[in-house]
């Protein structure tokens, strides 16, 4: 090193630029990788359906409440802006219209996703990021069992099962959120309302809020799961591991929130 | 054929980026015989097991199990291989979400929920075998003194009755009774159902009460190997200060 010449700034500069470019294409290409390993083993046996059905508990159940409340606070608020709004223009009759479709095609799945995300691919990385960094994952591989079979395949599965099913709850409720206060408040009549919602609904927003679902998912637990899998150093890794975790999940959400909606209505 | 050796390490390296952890390291061992290697903390001795075992790759250097070279097998020939294998890790490294009679058959029914009358059977043979009884069978591995979960470990390991057993640390954070405990298990086994152990520790006690063979590693090699019996008479300044526990001496 002493006897180069003064470094280069315009090198530096690109070098800076460079490395976190580099380094983001690489997890990318691990990232994709794990996937790509995990559904390969999962697809033969040995499965694990008691490990599915308890890691779609996990996720499902235990993430009702939640989501509920995110849902009908969400529904309701979207019906004040919109009449507030809409009344600008005399546009009050649109709430029932554009409650359903916002929530449905895009605030539904996002929500539920980014809620879901904070609670599940925490706990996964947590979870997974202790066994890698006590030895129980490499205890496992020693007792003839493959943790991408045990581990990381169930929670894939389960999460993309789930939150499909998630995501049609927060649905109903959302849209029931902004029914009370479109009634209560607004002065909508019940009736009318109802039969604008279901008039204004397709099956086309149906499928993207369930397709939305699913895609986001498989990105909540598989940055869990590569996250923890991938733990190093101890106590202090794994609430690395947690972090990194959630942040991955938002940015796959958003980031194919953003893909699925352009695809489709490219 | 019976001079071939159960597991054979012929100039194996291993580095983590800068980290030179296992430069070039060579020995076998033989069927049934107790086999121990020591060397201080942090000399790469529980990345040589893990080595073996393939749960990390070697970057150079070839391991043979039965006179199979298993760094060029295929991943699904190299699992087979490890069935022949056990391990005792050196924290235990029991599952910490499943109850201790689980813990023990998980190697039996790959983590399923089967047989689960027979299974609980089957683990408790095996805790018997480390000393334990059926009070334990429930418990969680956090309701468990350090002692009991290194037998229960043990049992977890033995249960499958693999022909090799590894054991990486077995005695250390053990009091001295505790720990003569562990050795005369681990003599036992290697005995009694005719396993081939290789342990790895830093305990000069348990060196000189389980093994037939001693080897040490220093500087990512074998410097030392031979019958326990010469380990006094080696010959060697680095053998000597660690057998003696000198600070001073040629090992920083
Ligand atoms: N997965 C890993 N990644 C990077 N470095 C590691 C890893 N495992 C072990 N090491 C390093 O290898 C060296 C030897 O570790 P180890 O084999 O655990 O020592 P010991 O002889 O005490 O068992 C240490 O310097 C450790 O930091
Ligand atoms: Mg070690």
């Amino acid at each position: 090193m002493s006897n180069t010449a003064a470094p280069n700034p315009v090198i530096l500069f690109f070098a800076a630029i460079g490395r976190p470019v580099i380094a983001a294409f690489a997890a990318i290409g691990h990232v994709t990788l794990f996937a790509l390993h995990t559904i390969r083993k999962a697809l033969t046996p040995p499965w694990y359906p008691l490990r599915l059905f308890e890691q779609m508990f996990q996720i499902g159940w235990a993430s009702l409440p939640v989501v509920a409340l995110t849902a009908i606070f969400t529904g309701a608020a979207l019906a004040q802006q919109i009449y507030t709004g809409g009344s600008r223009f005399n546009a009050q009759s649109t709430v029932p219209a554009i409650v359903v479709i916002a929530m449905v095609r895009e605030l539904g799945p996002v929500l539920v996703g980014l809620m879901v995300a904070g609670r599940v691919s925490s706990a996964m990385a947590a979870e997974i990021g202790t066994m890698r960094v006590t030895e129980q994952i490499d205890a496992m591989v020693t007792l003839r069992t493959d943790p991408y079979r045990y581990l990381i395949a169930p929670r894939l599965f389960a999460s993309v099962i789930t939150l499909p099913i998630l995501v049609c709850i927060a649905n109903v409720i959302g849209i029931f959120g902004g029914y009370l206060l479109s009634i209560y408040k607004l002065g909508f009549n019940p009736a009318n309302y109802l039969t604008m919602t279901a008039d204004i609904l397709e099956f086309d927003d149906i499928m993207m809020s369930l397709v939305k679902a699913a895609v986001f998912g498989f990105f909540i637990a598989l940055s869990g799961c590569y996250a923890g899998l991938t733990t190093r150093g101890g106590a202090a890794g794994v609430g690395r591991a947690t972090t990194n975790a959630v942040v991955g999940a938002f940015i796959l959400i958003l980031l194919s929130n953003l893909i699925v909606t352009l695809t489709a209505f490219g | 054929m019976s001079d071939q050796p159960k597991i054979e390490l012929r100039n194996v390296s291993k580095a983590f980026g800068s980290n030179h952890v296992l430069r070039d390291v060579s020995f076998s061992v033989t069927p049934g015989e107790s086999m121990t290697v020591i060397g201080g903390s942090g000399s790469g001795k529980s990345v040589m097991l893990k080595c073996i075992l393939g749960l990390m790759d070697v970057d150079g250097g070839q391991i043979f199990v039965d006179g199979a070279d298993v760094c060029a097998m295929k991943q699904a020939d190299r699992d087979d291989v490890r069935t022949k294998f056990g391990m005792l890790f050196q924290g235990g490294a029991l599952f910490d979400s499943l109850p201790v009679w689980r813990n023990v058959t998980f190697a039996l029914t790959s983590g399923r929920y089967r047989n689960s009358g027979e299974m609980r059977k089957v683990a408790l043979d095996n805790l018997e075998r480390v000393g334990l009884g059926e009070e334990v069978l429930e418990l969680r591995p956090s309701e468990l003194s350090g002692g009991m979960q290194k037998r229960v470990a043990l049992a977890r390991a033995i249960a499958p009755r693999p022909e090799i057993i590894f054991f990486d640390e077995p005695t250390t954070g053990l009091d001295p009774i505790r720990t003569d405990v562990i050795n005369r298990l681990i003599l036992e086994l290697v005995r009694d159902l005719g396993i081939t152990a290789l342990t790895i520790t830093h305990d000069m006690g348990s060196v000189e009460k389980i093994s037939d063979r001693v080897a040490m590693l220093y500087d990512g090699r074998i410097i030392w190997s031979g019958p326990v019996g010469d380990l006094r008479r080696s010959g060697d300044v680095h053998v000597d200060q660690f057998v003696m526990g000198h600070a001073d001496g040629p090992i920083a």
